[in-house]
């Protein structure tokens, strides 16, 4: 069977985050920060393992952050992790089965229960508080 | 014998229907057939089409009239077979449940449901999901049985409150088009898809089954529920209110100790 019959998605069904609604968005945010946040751990291993070269090249790591693409990148990767570990929340909460309500007798339009309001709040509030993490984080770093 | 008189002012709403200018409608349908092509194409077929019109009744009068050759699956007409999946305008859905003109749409976009293999056009094979399917063991599994040694046979009671448990799951129609939502089906070919999961469910919650250890350990796979990361498109496609994304997390509720 070819790819082509085979008829898999692929990596391209995680690139629209806009077809299931709110829900699918968050499902889309959280694989990106969590790979923003995996390279940002790399790079962070290896500039603090500068210091193994000694003062010089640790200072010269250390003033790679000071500059604006470096405080740009920062801030990124504060709403990435203040999303991540929010949404993270809910979804642990979730794949234990709490917060996505209870099983009953379906009735139309069929409004999914997993789905529920407090489910979309949580995902809001992480896109929120991610955002005023950031403006926090800039306000520091480039504030006065 | 009792007469029917209609009034004489009485206006035959059903011709009006009947005579009202019918709807244009542009239909881009997905063809292939893996013994020919190597790529899908796509082919326009204008048609004209009335507001009760599904997008089943499209396909069927393309078929009827345009085109022959067109292949896809239906049976029912009524949302209960779960044969007519198809991506209609990029999303899954039952093409004899979806409007043609609730899409509100002048291009309908129609193609086979992604993560299932192509058989000809919008015909998809089921194998691999009705696979899964079985693995989970869809059945009340039990030591004893209805029928015993003796001449009588004896029933599992149940009271309604424990049926409310499960209804909800039972409503599976088998359409598949869960699975082609699922961004996990997507990449992971060995994945037992929201489908198959949530019929474990159906059955580990009802209290007449006695398999939940048996189930639970056929899940517990790297193939398995772990792979579900709760994106929940599988619940806002499906056309039963199934809502397998709950049944899923109550199942995993299971595994991390959060259930009994």
């Amino acid at each position: 069977m070819n790819k082509h019959q085979n008829n898999r998605a692929g990596i391209r069904a995680w690139l629209n985050p806009w077809r299931y609604g709110i829900e699918r968005f968050a499902y889309w945010l959280m694989r990106i920060t969590g790979i923003g946040l995996l390279i940002y751990f790399i790079i962070h291993i290896y500039e603090t393992s500068s210091i193994l070269e000694g003062k010089e090249i640790w200072n010269k790591m250390l003033d790679l952050t000071q500059t604006t693409e470096g405080h740009i990148i920062l801030i990124l990767v504060i709403g990435m992790a203040t999303f991540h570990t929010i949404n993270g929340i809910r979804i642990m909460l979730g794949h234990g089965g709490i917060g996505i309500g209870n099983a009953s007798r379906p009735d139309y339009p069929y409004i999914p229960k997993s789905q529920n309001m407090k489910n979309k709040l949580c995902i809001y509030a992480s896109v929120g508080l991610a955002a005023l993490a950031m403006l926090y984080g800039a306000e520091v770093m480039f504030g006065e | 014998m009792a007469a029917i008189k209609i009034p004489a002012n009485n206006r035959n709403i059903a011709n009006e229907i009947v005579d009202r200018p019918k709807n244009k409608i542009l239909f881009r349908v997905a063809k292939f057939n893996p013994r020919v092509d190597t790529h899908t194409k796509y082919v326009d077929y204008d048609i004209e089409y009335d507001h009760w019109n599904t997008v089943l009744d499209a396909l069927l009068t393309i078929k009827h009239n345009l085109d022959p050759s067109l292949a896809l699956r239906y049976s029912c007409r009524q949302a209960a077979c779960g044969s007519c999946g198809m991506i209609i305008n990029g999303k899954p859905a039952l093409a004899c449940f979806t409007k043609i003109n609730e899409l509100g749409s002048d291009l309908v976009k129609i193609e086979p449901m992604s993560n299932f293999p192509i058989l000809r056009d919008l015909a998809v094979d089921f194998t691999q999901m009705f696979d899964a399917h079985k693995k989970l063991k869809p059945y009340i599994i039990r030591s004893d049985s209805e029928i015993s040694s003796s001449d009588e046979t004896k029933e599992f009671i149940q009271d309604p409150s424990s049926v409310e448990k499960y209804i909800q799951f039972a409503n599976c129609i088998k359409c598949g088009l869960c699975n082609s939502a699922c961004p996990t089906m997507a990449t992971d070919s060995l994945f037992f898809g929201p489908q198959a999961l949530t019929q474990a469910y159906r059955y580990l919650t009802d209290s007449r089954d006695q398999g939940k250890n048996t189930r639970l350990k056929i899940i517990d796979d790297r193939h398995g529920i772990w792979r579900c990361h709760f994106a929940g498109s599988c619940s806002k496609v499906c056309p039963k209110g199934v809502d397998p994304a709950m049944g899923i997390q109550f199942l995993r509720g299971y595994l991390l100790g959060f259930r009994d």
